[in-house]
């Protein structure tokens, strides 16, 4: 229990430090950081060079420069972004690689302001066809080369081939790592189980994996006890600030699986063995699924989370909207007709990185937490009879 | 149609007959295809496919005041009030199937292009899941850099393949490929005609009332591959040729000064925005409407038409859309700029503050911004407006001032 903690601990260090954990990098490797802006950037690439990949998702931060540069309507996440690299926060960084699967993201590769070199990318967004994979190759291709004079070396394909070893790799054990804390919401609350999500952005992933490994051996061998609280997945782009995840914790809600593009999405599909790395990352692009950046007119989305509520034992959905997210807020009203005919609970709140009070949602929150709890009762009830 | 007719009487006339002739065909069985603005209207002409243009009909439906009531029904299923207010009336249309503007016969298949935002895959994508109809995607990818790559051009035109695959199956024909060089043709003079109409906007004083612009855009947008757009602005062309002949400006009162209008059009408040400029005596004689819809290519070559349709102005980086802005400001002689804080165009509205800069330091003239939305009018406000353009007069009497004669000149 004791060794769970202390583990626990060691990831929400190093997610709440990311500047720390960048600059004694450097030191020790004589190496940089490279910034890589959501979602879906081949983090490979970077790992490959030897630099440290670091995941700019924002943070909580008050908008003081920001508004100069961004309308007010612009999602909370690159607000933040925003307003931190006007305060120079990435300065340090060697590069930052922008891909641009939304029209936010778009402008955001063209507004970059700092010295720091931008790697701005187009994934393909028709995964239909087999061309798409060759156009994201050598999209990846391009990356590559921008990188290696960003950072002045070369980057070879064995490199990125371990590299895509080493994230398979990790993406296998972050999956593990998902269920296991489905298991044991006793022993991992919701904000632990985002700091171990987190920590993964400003580790290199050889050494995430081992100290997520270390943590799913523990909680396989510990034992299951039932919960008396309510489950539930979480779906869209991020779920922060810990405020918001602390309400969940005070109302003894599980998280139990995850639909999030700063968590889980990343981790759902390998990278396919095969001679050409970038082949294989571009294959792994066009093989994603079940994300709202990622075009697709059936909506697996639903359909995934549905799953997930039946496999996880999950008593409802909480969707959570990135405030300004057009591609979430589209999904919204056909998943919600979706999740009402199959039975499934859903509750939408707004995630807002800058948010002053968390009261509103505490309020929802509450509230959907007692229904659900009403309903595991009555379903019990039931059964009992 | 009648020789004798006006441009403008070609305009109603050939709007009119598209939506009933799209009505028609759905009638007798035909397929209607829903498609982006800037999407390749080549292909499904070439195969006899009707095609209907959403944004065309919510800026008709928002033009006639018909917006809020349908924007509240998509609102009432979950839509967010920040999604764009095209989608959001779509969409609601797309449920309900009636609208003050023309009947728009639901689609057979969708045919997407994001070569003006990203917010149409999503769009459609809801649009092929309501309604259980096949999506054909085209995807441009992003212009970051100052052309498409020509990785980017084998991905478009193998689209271009695939999507002349899909659509042969859904209509059950064969793609003719000679046919698909004469609507080639046809779209090459539309839009050749379209920009020569459109650039006598340049003449002082022009001979064009910017808001006009507007209104003939639908054609341009909506029958780019039919001889109908190319005989239209034919024909506005003499018209406006004539009229720079006679020295006639067709904006009332004089033109006194020359704007740039950046962005969508305020469909709700299109009379209120024009009267308000026009009480001040200022042209919209800049936009980038115009080269918007030139596009040019070599006939019969896939990958030229590829470079085309991924080089619109929306798919450009940032000193590309400048640059634009820069020439247009140049071209047609704008002493100022209105930028459009359109809530509904992240495209558009998140590089203003870049654009703003650059281009009025490169043409060493003012602008204002002005908060708004292309349709939904419950984002706007008018004293807002009127006091923005009082503030841009007054900054460009200013200027004026301390450039003696500029005045005579216009």
């Amino acid at each position: 229990m004791s060794q769970i903690r202390e583990l626990l601990d060691c990831f929400k260090k190093v997610a709440t430090c990311p500047g720390k954990i960048v600059r004694e990098y450097r030191e020790k490797t004589g190496k940089g950081a490279v910034g890589c802006f959501p979602v879906y950037t081949p983090e490979e690439i970077p790992h490959a060079a030897g630099m440290l990949p670091v995941g700019m998702w924002g943070g909580e931060t008050t908008l003081r420069l920001a508004p100069s540069a961004l309308p007010s309507f612009a999602c909370s996440i690159m607000q933040s972004i925003t307003e931190l690299q006007l305060q120079g926060v990435y300065d340090s960084l060697v590069a930052v690689i922008v891909s641009s699967p939304c029209d936010t993201l778009k402008a955001m590769g063209q507004k970059w302001r700092r010295q720091v070199p931008c790697i701005q990318f187009a994934h393909s967004r028709n995964t239909k066809i087999d061309a798409a994979a060759d156009y994201t190759r050598r999209e990846y291709q391009s990356i590559r080369a921008r990188l290696e004079a960003a950072c002045a070396t070369t980057i070879s394909d064995e490199a990125i081939q371990t590299s895509v070893r080493i994230y398979n790799e990790h993406r296998q054990v972050m999956r593990e790592f998902s269920g296991l804390a489905a298991s044991h919401p006793d022993l991992v609350n919701p904000i632990d189980r985002h700091m171990v999500m987190k920590s993964a952005f400003f580790m290199r992933k050889e050494n995430h994996t081992v100290l997520v490994k270390a943590l799913n051996g523990l909680l396989a061998k510990a034992a299951k006890k039932p919960w008396e609280g309510v489950k539930i997945i979480v779906s869209g782009i991020m779920l922060e600030p810990v405020s918001v995840l602390e309400v969940f914790k005070q109302n003894q809600i599980a998280v139990v699986g995850d639909d999030l593009a700063q968590e889980s999405r990343q981790y759902r599909v390998d990278a396919p063995e095969g001679a050409d790395p970038l082949d294989s990352l571009a294959r792994q692009w066009l093989s994603m699924y079940g994300c709202s950046l990622i075009p697709d007119p059936e909506k697996s989305r639903f359909s995934l989370l549905r799953s997930l509520v039946e496999q996880r034992g999950a008593d409802g959905i909480v969707l959570c909207v990135m405030k300004f997210c057009e591609p979430e807020e589209f999904d919204y009203p056909p998943m919600k007709a979706y999740m009402e005919k199959n039975g499934i609970n859903l509750l939408q709140i707004e995630i807002d990185q800058q948010i002053q009070s968390v009261e509103q949602i505490r309020t929802r929150i509450q509230s959907f937490a007692e229904i659900l709890r009403a309903q595991r009762a009555r379903r019990a009830s039931i059964a009992q009879l | 149609m009648d020789k004798s007719a006006t441009s403008r009487e070609m305009l109603d006339y050939y709007l009119k007959k598209s939506y009933a002739d799209a009505a028609a065909a759905k009638k007798s069985g035909k397929k209607i295809c829903w498609a982006t603005s800037i999407s390749p209207c080549e292909f499904c002409e070439t195969l006899g496919i009707h095609m209907l243009y959403p944004e065309n009909h919510a800026a008709a439906i928002a033009a006639r005041h018909g917006a809020e009531d349908m924007i509240q029904v998509a609102e009432r299923k979950g839509y967010c009030l920040d999604i764009c207010s095209y989608a959001r009336l779509n969409l609601a249309y797309a449920d309900i199937g009636r609208s003050v503007a023309e009947e728009m016969p639901l689609p057979d298949f969708l045919l997407v292009c994001n070569n003006i935002c990203e917010v149409v895959i999503k769009w459609f994508e809801n649009l092929s899941y309501e309604l259980k109809i096949p999506l054909i995607t085209l995807d441009m990818p992003y212009n970051y850099g100052p052309e498409p790559t020509e990785r980017g051009v084998d991905y478009i035109v193998a689209q271009f393949e695939d999507c002349v695959r899909q659509m042969e199956i859904i209509t059950g024909n064969t793609f003719d490929w000679q046919r698909f060089n004469e609507v080639m043709d046809i779209a090459l003079e539309s839009s050749f005609w379209w920009l020569k109409a459109m650039s006598l906007a340049s003449a002082n004083p022009s001979p064009l009332n910017g808001f006009d612009m507007f209104n003939y855009m639908a054609l341009i947008v909506c029958l780019r591959g039919k001889n109908g757009c190319r005989d239209t602005f034919r024909k506005l062309t003499e018209e406006l040729e004539e009229k720079i002949r006679l020295g006639y400006t067709a904006f009332p009162g004089g033109e006194k000064y020359r704007i740039m209008w950046e962005g969508i059009a305020c469909w709700p408040y299109l009379n209120f925005t024009f009267r308000t400029m026009r009480n001040s005596g200022m042209n919209l004689t800049g936009s980038t409407y115009p080269v918007a819809w030139a596009l040019e290519y070599d006939r019969g070559d896939l990958r030229s038409l590829a470079r085309a349709y991924a080089s619109t102005a929306n798919n450009s980086s940032l000193p590309g859309q400048i640059d634009l802005r820069v020439r247009v400001m140049r071209e047609y002689g704008c002493e100022g700029a209105t930028y459009h804080m359109n809530r509904s165009c992240k495209t558009m509205a998140f590089l203003h503050h870049e654009m703003q800069g650059a281009v009025s330091a490169a043409t060493n003239t003012p602008f204002i911004s002005f908060d708004g939305d292309q349709s939904d009018p419950r984002n706007f406000s008018g004293a807002q407006f009127e006091t923005r353009i009082q503030g841009l007069r007054e900054m460009i009497d200013q200027r004026r001032q301390a450039r003696p004669g500029r005045e005579g000149e216009l």
